[in-house]
């Protein structure tokens, strides 16, 4: 989230889209309703009528998978009756920028495409520049190559009939849902995004987002209390693991991991390090990460340890993870309180690769699924799978201590109220034993793997119980010619003097007996930004962009969304939240007036040449789907990887003439190992069921409560059938489109148990992503007998 | 900063000045008097220990009372600024996470082939685990690759962490990585 949770209360209009608060992230609801009754209001687009729509002002049904025509129709609704923030919009957008001829779009993929590879070049989405590398301007944006106007004229094809025709969104409802959340395009107002998985997880899930930016952008709302984009995550610390490098590409703080094409230390800082912006000192980030890692085996002389870290040549994430394992590629792994076996993509066959490994590591609270793969009641032959499995029981999370960082980027204390059950114990705790035995084991080695793993510097107490403390200094830094504790990341070096394990988090912990994770002072310090309560990356701040809801000279846009101003007595940026700005740099300073700081240009891109499907976004249909793409005669993204065999089957629209999507309940969580594993939950919702449109029931004489079949071309689950008027068929280019709903909580192990959705799902992801597409595919139902 | 192992009084006391709190102290708030009225009973001279909600990213403060050594009672934290007291039905039943009878207490290991789990000490699934590990490792580690130093084996994968602390989830990559594991995802990926 670029704003937080209480945040949401100065919103005039929130619009929630792939996202279900009412009843996925349920307590961030008392924001919207105080939010509605200051007079905002809720915007609700949903392929279901959820518990969210039914407490919206406005609701408007769309088809999954068709967010990028329904954002695109909006974008032409805002640009056509000149409802953006022309001053923002202006000066603090790459709006008036040039794009040189080498950018084209034409009939659904932009220039620099190479089919063989599925990829572009992206060095032909450039801009203009002048002799010192500067983009070419028009203020005007007039000129017709400029991004303004190219952005017109991308969207103009996105009429509300065609998007309708496409979405299946009844014109009024849709025009509505366009009325009320431009209207936040005033000065004086601000509009909130509220998005999660039914945002991501589509084959064009990145730039579902972007689309959501840029309506942020044109309409000003960026920056501002009670604007932002603002992604609700689903578990209490996928932000903070997220920001820890537990994704192959990133190390921590979103430093990118070191790949082939950065053979040396030198190579990735010349790759990696932009001319402007932030980002320009990332070369400190890393070298401090370094010092982090290898201690006094990072050395000037050794690129800092640079060479210890793996350099990977593809593309490691979950699906392909799994189709290596498939393939018999991997020998072992180690799963993290993570249920794969209900919770992966084409569950059935990420199962049947689990059998493919030599050993398996389990910590969990629970037997779960996936660590119990090869038992009969899995539908396995235990006989015939070889796996050693081992099953750590790991504390749960108040029978330790640590952070957790919230959807706010808030990070929070959580003290140890009782001592791990029976002999479980914190995975901190695990992870710290799993190293000191396998340290144990390569000591004495000089061998090439040796080398890496005994450079590491592991120094977190004597014993096999760490000192979280610790851990927590070294992810804050220390400055090494004194041994302090850094004050926050801007001291960071890359001459190996300093060190921090992750630089976002910096600034946490800046003095000894002050880790700010446990600030627990509740006091409103203005504007509901709780300052001094818990401490939010980075450096504390709880508004990203701030800078940008000020004007040129510093003024805020209005009182109402006032946040931080320039006072020019004190000669500083002052107000109710740590400026995302340097604090002096003056608005007639040299890049006084460039509000996005991390950016080498200084200001937001609604044309962004980085991604790898394109830099506007531009509707295709799911991987599978019942119709043809209206806008262009690609169907599906051009740019995602497309996978063989039997792990990415493909169902057509005859036999599989139903759209279906992925959801989740209030009672239960992901994959539900932590809840069908307690009795009141449990009892709750104890059973799996599908959500089928009254309509559709009585085409296919389906009753409610009825068992059924679920099939897909991955598989068939069995359910009870729930009839609902929450799905209502649509009207797609005049053809009638059924649409079903399930969650995919379900399991064998537990106490209560269900078929698992994702047997159904495909094995597709993002073209940046390659988050999977689970939230639109095929599939077909019928009575089980 | 907040001490562990608070009776409710003295965290209440401790850990800041809301407005609630004051008024609390303020009028005369009677201990004995409030938990008489209250179910309370089955918490008196319970221990009161800070926590945040371990499912979904709102981030909302539970109060985990302990006693005699088991959880006798969760609610929400009217501290907290995010959810000021509240909770959804998950955090509501946090209590369970720890009592329910389902919860795995020793470590498990199940053999090729095998149908059953066996109990195993910790010491012998640590020595084991490493073994494999290393086994594996050795044998498919790739020092170089085209004349480049890359360190790593493609054989090992790790998964998961977003249930994990940040404290965890940095000593978990910095081995992972550390190792040369290049296939390391976790949740925020499905
Ligand atoms: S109580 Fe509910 S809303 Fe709050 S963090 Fe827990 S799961 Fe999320």
């Amino acid at each position: 989230m670029t704003n937080h949770w209480s945040d949401i209360q100065h919103s005039d209009c929130a619009l929630i889209m792939g996202a279900n608060p009412a009843e996925n992230h349920p307590i961030s609801f008392r924001w919207l309703t105080k939010a509605q009754e200051k007079g905002g209001k809720i915007v609700s687009v949903d392929p279901r009528f959820t518990r969210t729509s039914a407490k919206a002002d406005v609701y408007a049904q769309l088809r999954s998978g068709t967010d990028i025509a329904f954002m695109g129709g909006m974008i032409k609704y805002a640009l056509d009756n000149e409802l953006y923030h022309k001053d923002y919009v202006v000066n603090y957008t790459n709006a008036s920028f040039i794009l040189k001829d080498t950018y084209e779009f034409n009939d659904g993929i932009f220039s620099g495409y190479d089919e063989p590879t599925r990829k572009y070049d992206k060095t032909q989405w450039a801009f203009e520049t002048d002799e010192e590398g500067n983009p070419v301007k028009d203020m005007t944006l007039k000129h017709p190559r400029s991004v303004f106007q190219m952005m017109k004229n991308h969207y103009s094809r996105y009429d509300a009939d065609t998007v309708c025709s496409v979405t299946g969104t009844p014109k009024e409802d849709f025009l509505k849902v366009c009325e009320a959340f431009c209207a936040t395009g005033a000065p004086d107002k601000a509009g909130t995004i509220l998005y999660a998985m039914g945002t991501t997880q589509h084959t064009v899930g990145t730039q579902n987002v972007r689309a959501f930016g840029m309506i942020q952008l044109l309409l000003g709302n960026m920056g501002l209390p009670g604007g932002g984009l603002n992604a609700m995550r689903g578990e209490s610390n996928v932000q903070g693991s997220t920001d820890f490098g537990l994704l192959y590409n990133n190390l921590t703080g979103y430093l990118g991991a070191p790949t082939m094409l950065h053979p040396t230390l030198e190579a990735y800082n010349e790759k990696e390090t932009p001319s402007a912006g932030y980002w320009s000192n990332k070369p400190k980030f890393l070298v401090s990460l370094l010092k982090a890692w290898y201690g006094p085996n990072a050395t000037k002389d050794n690129e800092f340890g640079y060479q210890y870290l793996p350099k990977g040549n593809k593309n490691y994430s979950h699906i392909n993870l799994f189709s290596a394992m498939y393939k018999g590629e991997l020998e072992g792994a180690f799963l993290f309180g993570t249920n794969p076996v209900v919770g992966g993509p084409n569950a059935g066959k990420e199962k049947e690769a689990l059998g493919n490994l030599k050993w398996l590591v389990a910590a969990d609270l629970w037997e779960t699924e996936s660590a119990s793969f090869w038992q009969k009641e899995a539908g396995s032959n235990p006989s015939a799978i070889s796996t050693e499995v081992f099953l750590l029981p790991a504390a749960s999370s108040y029978e330790k201590e640590g952070s957790v960082s919230n959807s706010s980027r808030w990070m929070q204390y959580r003290w140890q109220a009782i001592k791990p059950k029976g002999q479980s114990l914190a995975d901190l705790e695990i992870i710290h034993e799993m190293y000191l035995h396998l340290k144990d084991l390569y000591k004495n080695e000089k061998t090439p793997a040796a080398k890496p793993f005994n450079a590491l510097d592991w120094n977190f107490g004597k014993g096999n119980h760490p000192d979280i403390d610790l851990v927590c200094k070294e992810i804050n830094g220390y400055d090494l010619t004194t041994g302090k504790l850094v004050p926050g990341f801007g001291a960071l070096k890359d001459d190996g003097t300093t060190t921090s394990g992750n630089w976002i988090y910096s600034g946490f912990y800046p003095e000894e007996g002050n880790n700010r994770a446990k600030s627990r002072d509740n006091k409103d310090t203005g504007g509901g930004n709780y300052l001094n309560w818990s401490f939010a990356w980075p450096a504390n701040r709880r508004i990203l962009y701030n800078r940008a809801a000020a004007d040129l000279n510093g003024k805020p846009w209005s009182k109402k969304t006032a946040i931080i101003w320039w006072d020019a007595s004190q000669k500083k940026w002052v107000g109710n939240d740590v400026p995302d700005f340097v604090v002096d740099r003056a608005p007639t300073d040299p890049g006084g007036t460039n509000p996005y700081t991390m950016l080498k240009d200084g200001v937001a891109g609604l044309f962004a040449g980085n991604l790898n499907d394109g830099p506007f976004p531009e509707h295709y249909e799911p991987f599978e789907s019942p119709v043809a793409n209206a806008f262009s005669s690609q169907d599906s993204n051009p740019a995602i990887q497309l996978f063989d065999g039997e792990f990415n089957l493909k169902g057509d629209y005859k036999q599989f003439p139903i759209v279906a999507t992925t959801y989740r309940v209030s009672e239960h969580w992901q994959s539900g190992s932590m809840t069908r594993n307690q009795e009141w939950l449990s009892e709750l919702v104890g059973h799996m069921f599908v959500e089928i449109s009254e309509e559709l029931a009585k085409e296919k004489g389906i009753k409610n409560k009825d068992k059924v079949i679920v099939s897909s071309a991955r598989g068939e689950i069995e359910a009870y059938a729930m009839v609902t008027k929450r799905f209502k068929p649509y009207t797609i280019q005049g053809q009638k489109v059924h649409h079903i709903g399930m969650p995919w909580h379900f399991g064998y192990k537990g106490f209560a148990t269900g078929d698992t959705a994702n047997r159904l799902t495909p094995h597709i992801g993002d073209a940046n992503t390659t988050i999977p597409e689970y939230k639109a595919f095929l599939c077909n139902v019928r009575r089980a007998n | 900063m907040v001490e562990i192992n608070l009776n409710r009084r003295q965290f209440l006391k401790l850990s800041g000045a809301t407005a609630a709190t004051l008024a609390i102290v303020e009028l005369g708030f009677n201990e004995n008097e409030a938990k008489a009225k209250t179910k309370e009973f089955k918490i008196a001279k319970s221990t009161v220990t800070p926590t945040i909600c371990c499912f979904c990213g709102v981030g909302c403060g539970i109060l985990v009372h302990t006693k005699d050594d088991t959880v006798v009672y969760t609610e929400g934290d009217s501290d907290n600024p995010i959810n000021e007291g509240t909770l959804c039905s998950k955090g509501t039943t946090i209590r369970q996470v720890y009592t329910s009878e389902k919860r795995i207490e020793k470590p498990l290991y199940r053999a090729p082939g095998s149908d059953k789990w066996e109990e195993k000490s910790w010491d012998w699934m640590y020595k084991t685990i490493a073994q494999r590990v290393k086994d594996t490792r050795d044998r498919t580690f790739v020092e170089k690759e085209d004349g480049i130093t890359v360190n790593k084996t493609e054989a090992i994968a790790s998964l998961g962490g977003a249930a994990l602390d940040n404290e965890e989830t940095y000593l978990l990559a910095k081995l992972m990585r550390g190792l040369g594991v290049v296939y390391l995802e976790h949740q925020a990926r499905i």
